[in-house]
């Protein structure tokens, strides 16, 4: 039988939660042995190249493109998982959600105390992907099976339930492996 | 007075005295009832609702409600703790609770009651308010992201402290914490040393110059549950 497949991807995060993954060490190896890597940074796969079991999803949505990624995902995996608080509550993006979206730009592009922007120009460039109204949480977006939390959650928390998941085990994580920080 | 009082929790007998409350007797016995807005030597609140039991199948705060005799009380059962995951949900929904750089991390007793009723990502939408910080006090700060108004620094102010330094202010979903000053906590007499300045369950009011002093893993709640020391009988 063939490797269930897993893929990754950062939205609006910091690639911390990725680092926690590379950060189970040997048990790498053992990983490659259950799964196959499909669209992930971790092996810059840009596609889908089919079904995958587990989708694994750092970051929330702050973007178009965030949003357009993550319904991608939602439509090749069977099992989506928000890893890190960024995936699950929106995280230090989300500190944005108070202040209104044109203010934001503003503080960025026009008025913040270090920037140069003799031409006082907002980018607005057709390849850029707009922002949203403010970072969404992935469950406020597409349907998610499963919360990690925590910044990042250890390498120990993201092993433990992807060999959960993959051995067909339920995902009952012990109580020091539930954090959110 | 010596007369005790027998009831039971989740089938357990428990004994307590006359004017005892279903928490505090319960705690006695060992049974953890989880709560919030409790906190021995204040006053009994009631406005959490995180200590919430079925008392002979009614609702009722256990913080507030007196033992009676025979009375059947209901606490660690899915249905309860599925209405007590419902409020942390909301709380922390309502508010802006950033653990990830939060100083009571670790020792949060918000925090700590999501991780002992198992919420992995609370199921509301998060609503982000605006809130405010007031950093004008030398040693204290308040921040209002985090504040979810269990009234403990009330409380404690004007009944431990004799101050008076807390009180709300607004209504509605627009109610929260204010000082008793014109604007700022640095007007008021609240001294750190005050009990009001550690009352706060969560890190709305904190304490300059003391965060992130306790490493990850030491923290109260980092490797066992609120709660864990009264089930495990220690007397607080």
């Amino acid at each position: 039988m063939a490797k269930p497949k897993v893929a990754t991807t950062s939205l609006a995060g910091c690639f911390g939660c990725h680092m926690s993954v590379l950060d189970i060490d040997d048990r790498i190896l053992k990983l490659i042995e259950l799964v196959q890597f499909d669209k992930s940074p971790i092996d810059d796969i840009k596609k889908f190249t089919g079904r995958c079991a587990i989708g694994l999803i750092e970051g929330g949505c702050c973007n178009e493109e965030n949003v357009r990624v993550l319904q991608d995902f939602r439509a090749h995996c069977d099992i989506l998982i928000s890893v890190g608080d960024c995936a699950t509550m929106g995280g230090i993006p989300a500190l944005r959600n108070m202040v209104p979206l044109q203010e934001c730009y503003e503080e960025a592009y026009l008025k913040g105390p270090t920037v140069h922007n003799p031409a006082r120009q907002i980018p607005n460039d057709p390849e850029l992907p707009l922002l949203l109204d403010k970072v969404y949480p992935c469950d406020e977006v597409v349907k998610i099976d499963y919360h990690l939390p925590g910044c990042p959650p250890s390498a120990d928390t993201i092993w433990e339930a992807l060999v959960a998941l993959l051995t067909d085990k339920p995902v009952q994580l012990p109580y020091e492996l539930v954090k959110y920080d | 007075m010596s007369a005790t009082i027998e009831f039971t929790i989740d089938g357990k007998e428990i004994k307590g005295q006359p004017g005892q409350t279903i928490l505090e007797a319960a705690q006695q016995a060992g049974v953890y009832i989880p709560r919030l807005c409790y906190m021995k030597g204040l006053t009994p609140w009631g406005s959490c609702r995180v200590c919430t039991v079925l008392i002979n199948g009614r609702p009722q705060a256990a913080c507030t409600q007196p033992i009676a005799p025979g009375m059947v009380v209901e606490s660690s059962t899915d249905k309860v703790n599925a209405l007590r995951r419902n409020i942390i949900d909301m709380l922390f929904v309502e508010g802006n609770h950033f653990c990830m750089f939060c100083e009571k991390s670790g020792s949060c007793e918000l925090q700590a009651l999501a991780y002992r009723l198992g919420i992995a990502a609370p199921k509301y939408p998060f609503m982000f308010p605006k809130r405010e910080l007031d950093m004008s006090h030398p040693d204290v700060f308040i921040d209002h992201n985090r504040c979810i108004q269990c009234a403990r620094c009330v409380r404690a102010s004007r009944d431990v402290d004799g101050k008076h330094v807390f009180d709300f202010a607004d209504r509605g979903a627009h109610r929260r914490i204010a000082v008793n000053a014109e604007a700022f906590l640095k007007d008021t007499d609240l001294a750190v040393t005050d009990k009001a300045a550690e009352a706060c369950p969560v890190g709305a009011i904190v304490k300059k110059r003391t965060g992130y002093a306790v490493p990850f893993g030491q923290r109260l709640y980092d490797k066992k549950p609120i709660g864990s020391e009264i089930e495990a009988g220690v007397k607080s």
